[in-house]
């Protein structure tokens, strides 16, 4: 068993990072949330509706919730714009102009509005993660889920990533997200929730958790980021 | 040598219009048994399987004669041009398909959940993410199958259609114009064949894997 004793509940506008060792199951919380991992027990509820990752109605669920891949996952066949607006114009099935002049709005946004005609491989790693959220923004997500999004980007890339969901929070979007960027997670959180081993070992405000951790296992963990064993 | 130019030409048109034809069922049939094979259908994944291995491992000749020759004693009576389509459909699929499912497992399956994430139902993924990938993945033996398929046309005076090398094997057998005729032969399948060549590598260039769009200065 992968994940056992997660229980989670996220209020509107609240910004919730997962943090946790590598192989805990953070990113298998992401994916159950939005059923692309299968569970064997337990429920999920989205506004009072159970998700179900094998009911038919899965995709009209899936549509509310906006997820970014630590790899991108861009559609390569596409352009920047035609990959922001594939989803709107066939999953919402909305007119293509409208679509098409808020994508470039969002593409604006993450600063991009003039590689829009560009294709994903002529961009950088933290260009190609811009996309992929503006991809996401693009179906009016009620809920963001960001699975380790910076965790294969250089570092310099890092930040232009991290700035656009920084101004997503300040907006009040819903977030769940999970990453080893403890500083980043430490600004836009309005509460931490540790995982280790499948569970979730502490869960507090940002602060609290950085400062005087409850657990042995989470001060262990946040100890790995000082480096001070290694000086 | 000029006169026999309009018969050859004729029958250059008539290759076509079957070939055509054939090539385009090969493609639908290709796509279908390869989702079928790749997506484990079951039930129609054993036929489809059995199909491939059938037709991949016989004669064209051999299909045609048994299309052409044994379909009407089983009541199904069929024009040798129907028959010529149906052939080179029938063998076409079995090669596209193998060469649509490579690609479709080139694709990554986390493309898959890409798509899947953002509200996309199966049908709709595979038709705007996942087949235009594998398409474009499954590109260079897909040129190379229209190829072999329009080569493989030749056998077609076999079941008595005014093909290429039916009017080819007539002029030679009627005025023993032997190298004339055979050199025309080179020709014609040549101004057939050639086009699709220049025009798949010029296609395989632009759309190889990786490269979409301009090429990165």
């Amino acid at each position: 068993m992968v994940l056992d004793d997660i229980s989670l509940a996220v209020k509107p506008g609240e910004v919730v990072v997962v943090s946790g060792p590598s192989g805990c199951g953070k990113s298998t919380v992401l994916r159950c949330i939005n059923g692309l991992e299968q569970i064997q027990g337990g429920r999920i509820l989205l506004d009072g509706a159970v998700v179900d990752g094998a009911s038919k109605d899965i995709a009209a669920v899936r549509a509310k919730l906006g997820m970014v891949f630590q790899s991108y996952e861009l559609f390569p066949h596409l352009t920047v714009i035609e990959n922001v607006t594939l989803a709107p114009t066939v999953v919402l099935r909305r007119p293509k102009g409208e679509v098409e002049s808020e994508a470039l709005e969002l593409l604006d946004r993450v600063g991009l509005k003039d590689r829009a005609g560009d294709y994903p491989r002529q961009l950088s790693g933290g260009q190609k993660q811009r996309v992929a959220i503006a991809r996401a923004l693009a179906m009016k997500p009620e809920i963001m889920l960001l699975d380790e999004i910076t965790a294969a980007l250089d570092p310099e890339m890092v930040h232009e990533v991290l700035d656009v969901i920084l101004d997503l929070a300040r907006e009040g979007k819903t977030m769940i997200i999970v990453t080893h960027e403890m500083g980043f997670a430490r600004a836009v959180a309005d509460r931490m929730v540790f995982v280790d081993g499948g569970a979730i070992v502490e869960e507090g405000p940002p602060d609290e958790f950085f400062d005087n951790p409850k657990t042995e296992r989470a001060r262990k963990f946040l100890h790995t980021f000082e480096y001070e064993s290694v000086r | 040598m000029a006169e026999y130019l309009p018969l050859f030409w004729q029958a250059m048109l008539l290759t076509l219009r079957i070939g055509w034809v054939g090539i385009l069922g090969a493609i639908v049939l290709g796509l279908l048994v390869a989702m079928v094979v790749h997506f484990k259908v079951p039930v129609l994944r054993q036929i489809a399987g059995a199909y491939v291995e059938l037709f991949r491992n016989t004669p064209l000749l051999i299909q045609l004669f048994f299309m052409y020759f044994a379909l009407p004693r089983l009541g199904v009576p069929i024009s040798a041009e129907a028959c010529g389509m149906l052939g080179l459909a029938l063998l076409g699929g079995a090669y596209m398909a193998e060469s649509f499912r490579a690609g479709l497992e080139a694709v990554e399956p986390i493309q898959f959940e890409s798509a899947q994430a953002l509200g996309m139902t199966r049908w709709q993924l595979m038709r705007h993410v996942v087949l235009p990938q594998a398409v474009t993945l499954s590109i260079q033996s897909f040129v190379a199958n229209v190829i072999f398929l329009l080569k493989e046309t030749s056998v077609f005076s076999a079941i008595s259609l005014l093909d290429l090398m039916f009017v080819a094997k007539d002029l030679i057998g009627l005025y023993y114009k032997t190298t004339e005729c055979l050199v025309l032969l080179v020709i014609f399948y040549l101004i057939m064949i050639l086009p699709v060549s220049i025009l798949g590598s010029y296609v395989e260039r632009r759309l190889r894997y990786g490269s979409f769009g301009p090429a990165r200065a």
